[in-house]
C-alpha cells in the first residue's frame, strides 16, 4: 500500500472497477471458458471491493487484485457446480477440492494457463469473441457493453431504451451461440482480421454515437455511453497500435465528442454554426490530433482517419465563416470514393453549400432523397438549403418531414423553431 | 466440432426441365472439386445431394395416423438441394469451408452446429427407445 493515498471513496472503486473489470472478465473467460461464470465471479469481487478497500485501503494493484479474487470465487463456483452435478463422486471430489486449496493447485494452474497464452491480451480475444458477425448486430453491442464495459444489465437495458427483461435475453441468446456454435475466442487469423476489426470498429462506433447523437430519450445516461466506447476504443488501440482505423476511429470519437458542451444549451440543438467555440474541449481536440497524425502516418488513412480529418477541420477552425471549408469538400471526395454512401454524400453536399452556396448543394442532396428518406438529416438539410433559396413553402414540407422522423425532443423543438420563423418570413 | 453444411437453391424447388450440359458439367466439377478439398483436409464426414422438392414425401404422425402428404413441409423460395456435415475446430473455419462450397455462390448455405449427446444422454435415449419398443 502507498502512503498518500486517495480517499477510498464509492465512486473512486466504481471508476477503478469499470475500467478494470472487462480484463479480469476476458481472463477468466479464457480460463473458464463460460461467461457467466467470469461475470458472476467478477460481479461477487467488485462487492467484496466495495467492502474492503474503503476500510483496507486500494491494493498496489487494483486490477491484479481483482482478476485475483474473481479467480478464486469462480474456482469455487466450479467446485460447487461440479458437487451438485455428480453427486456420486462428491465425497471424493470433496476431498480432493481441499486437497487442491492446501496446495494452492489452482496457481499453479493459471500460471500454466498465462505460460500457454504469453502475448495477446484477453481483451482482445474478448472483444472478437463479443464482435463476431455470427451474432446480431444488438446482440454484439449488448455482449460488448456487458463483458469488456462492465455496464449491468439494467444500465444497458436503460442507455438503449429496451425492457430489461429484452436485454437479459439478448446477452443469453448471445451466449448461448457462442458456446452452441462453437465461436472461437481468439483474435481471428491474419486473413480475416480486416472483416473481423471492422465489426469491431463498426459495434464501438454505434455505441458511441448513440451515445453522442441520443437519437431518444433521456440524455445523461446516453452521455455515458460515448464515454464508454471512447474507453474501449482506447483498450483496443493500446493493444492494436499499428491499426490505422482503430486509431482512426478514436480520433473521430476524441474530436467529435470534444464539442459535446457546446451542442446543446439548455437542451436545445445549437447549430456547428452557432456554437460557443470556447466551450470545445482543446484537450480532447488535442489528444484526437495525436491519435489522428498517428493514423496518417501509417499511409493508410481509411474510412474513420477521413471523418476524423474533417471533423479535425472544424475543430481547429476559429470561426464557421474561417473554416477551411476547401479541404473539406476534398477530404469528403475522397471519403466517398474509400467508402461510398448516401449518408456522405449528404454531409459532401452540406460541406459543398458552404463553399459553392445553396443550389448546387441541393442537386446533390435530392440526388439521395430517396435513399436517405427515413433520415431526418436529409430532410432538415434540404430544409435548409430551400429556406436560403427563399423556396419556402417547399422548405416548410421538409422541416416538417423532419420533424415527423425525429425521436430527440431538443431537436424537434429546434425543427419546430424553423417551421415557425418560416411562418413569420412569409407574412411579412 | 461437427457442423452441417446445408445447400438452400432455387433450383431444388423449380429444376430448369432442360439444364444446359455445359453449366451442369461445371457445377458438378465444382463441387467435385470442393469435396475433394474437404476430403484432403480431413474435415469430411459425409454428405449427400438430394432430389429436387418435387420429390418429397411428408409424414405426420398424430394419435397414431399416419397423414402422408406430397412435397415439402413449407413451402420457400428456396429448398435443402444437398449437405454435407464436417469436422472443425470452430465456426470460423465452418464458415471459411461454407464460403467454398459451390453452394454458397449459387444460393445460400446454413451453417449449423451438430448436436453431440454425451454418454449418459445416448444410454438414456437408448433405454427409452428400447422401452417403447
Amino acid at each position: 500500500m502507498t502512503l498518500a493515498q486517495p480517499e477510498v471513496t464509492p465512486e473512486l472503486v466504481d471508476r477503478l472497477f469499470r475500467e478494470e473489470s472487462g480484463r479480469a472478465v476476458a481472463t477468466l473467460i479464457r480460463q473458464t471458458g463460460d461467461f457467466d461464470i467470469a461475470e458472476d465471479a467478477v460481479q461477487d469481487a467488485f462487492l467484496t471491493a466495495v467492502e474492503r478497500w474503503p476500510r483496507d485501503g486500494l491494493p498496489d494493484n487494483p486490477g491484479a487484485w481483482i482478476t485475483t479474487t474473481a479467480r478464486n470465487r469462480a474456482i469455487d463456483r466450479l467446485r460447487r457446480h461440479q458437487r451438485l452435478s455428480e453427486k456420486a463422486s462428491l465425497l471424493r471430489r470433496e476431498a480432493l477440492a481441499e486437497a487442491e486449496s492446501s496446495g494452492d493447485v489452482e496457481a499453479i494452474v493459471v500460471e500454466r494457463e498465462e505460460a500457454a497464452h504469453p502475448i495477446v491480451d484477453d481483451r482482445l480475444r474478448l472483444i472478437f469473441t463479443c464482435c463476431h458477425p455470427a451474432l446480431d448486430m444488438d446482440e454484439r453491442v449488448a455482449l460488448t457493453l456487458r463483458s469488456l464495459g462492465g455496464l449491468q444489465t439494467p444500465e444497458i437495458a436503460r442507455a438503449f431504451l429496451v425492457p430489461e427483461p429484452t436485454l437479459a435475453q439478448r446477452l443469453v441468446r448471445a451466449k448461448r451461440k457462442i458456446r452452441d456454435a462453437g465461436i472461437p475466442y481468439r483474435v481471428p487469423p491474419d486473413h480475416l482480421l480486416p472483416e473481423r476489426l471492422d465489426g469491431v470498429l463498426r459495434v464501438l462506433y454505434l455505441v458511441f454515437n448513440e451515445g453522442y447523437d441520443a437519437s431518444s430519450g433521456a440524455e445523461l445516461v446516453r452521455t455515458d455511453l460515448s464515454a464508454e466506447a471512447i474507453r474501449l476504443t482506447r483498450v483496443l488501440a493500446s493493444l492494436m497500435p499499428d491499426e490505422p482505423e482503430v486509431l482512426g476511429l478514436l480520433a473521430l470519437m476524441l474530436l467529435t465528442d470534444a464539442r459535446r458542451e457546446a451542442r446543446s444549451s439548455d437542451g436545445e440543438v445549437v447549430l456547428l454554426e452557432d456554437q460557443d467555440r470556447s466551450l470545445w474541449d482543446r484537450r480532447e481536440i488535442e489528444q484526437g490530433r495525436e491519435c489522428l497524425d498517428r493514423a496518417w502516418r501509417t499511409r493508410r488513412p481509411g474510412a474513420y482517419a477521413l471523418q476524423a480529418a474533417i471533423a479535425l477541420a472544424h475543430d481547429t477552425a476559429a470561426s464557421y465563416e474561417l473554416t477551411d471549408w476547401q479541404r473539406i469538400v476534398a477530404l469528403y471526395a475522397t471519403l466517398s470514393l474509400v467508402e461510398p454512401s448516401p449518408v456522405v454524400e449528404l454531409n459532401r453536399a452540406a460541406a459543398e453549400a458552404a463553399v459553392h452556396g445553396p443550389a448546387p448543394a441541393l442537386v446533390r442532396m435530392d440526388s439521395v432523397a430517396d435513399a436517405l428518406d427515413g433520415y431526418p438529416y436529409l430532410h432538415a438539410s434540404r430544409a435548409d438549403m430551400l429556406r436560403r433559396l427563399g423556396r419556402t413553402a417547399e422548405a416548410r414540407v421538409a422541416y416538417e418531414r423532419a420533424l415527423e422522423l425525429s425521436g430527440n425532443a431538443s431537436e424537434r423543438r429546434f425543427l419546430e423553431g424553423r417551421i415557425d420563423e418560416l411562418a413569420g418570413t412569409a407574412s411579412h | 466440432m461437427k457442423y452441417a453444411i446445408l445447400i438452400y437453391d432455387e433450383n431444388t424447388v423449380n429444376p430448369d426441365p432442360n439444364p444446359d450440359p455445359a453449366v451442369w458439367g461445371q457445377v458438378m466439377a465444382e463441387y467435385n472439386a470442393f469435396t475433394k478439398a474437404i476430403g484432403d483436409a480431413g474435415v469430411n464426414l459425409g454428405g449427400e445431394a438430394l432430389q429436387p422438392n418435387a420429390t418429397a414425401t411428408t409424414v405426420t404422425v398424430r394419435d397414431g395416423q399416419t397423414l402422408t402428404t406430397d412435397g415439402p413441409f413449407a413451402e420457400t423460395k428456396e429448398g435443402l438441394g444437398g449437405f454435407y456435415i464436417l469436422d472443425c475446430k470452430d465456426l470460423d473455419e465452418a464458415l471459411a469451408w461454407a464460403a467454398k462450397c459451390p453452394g454458397s455462390w449459387y444460393g445460400k448455405v446454413e451453417v449449423r452446429p451438430v448436436v453431440t449427446f454425451d454418454e449418459y444422454d445416448s444410454a438414456d435415449i437408448e433405454h427409452k427407445a428400447v422401452g417403447t419398443a
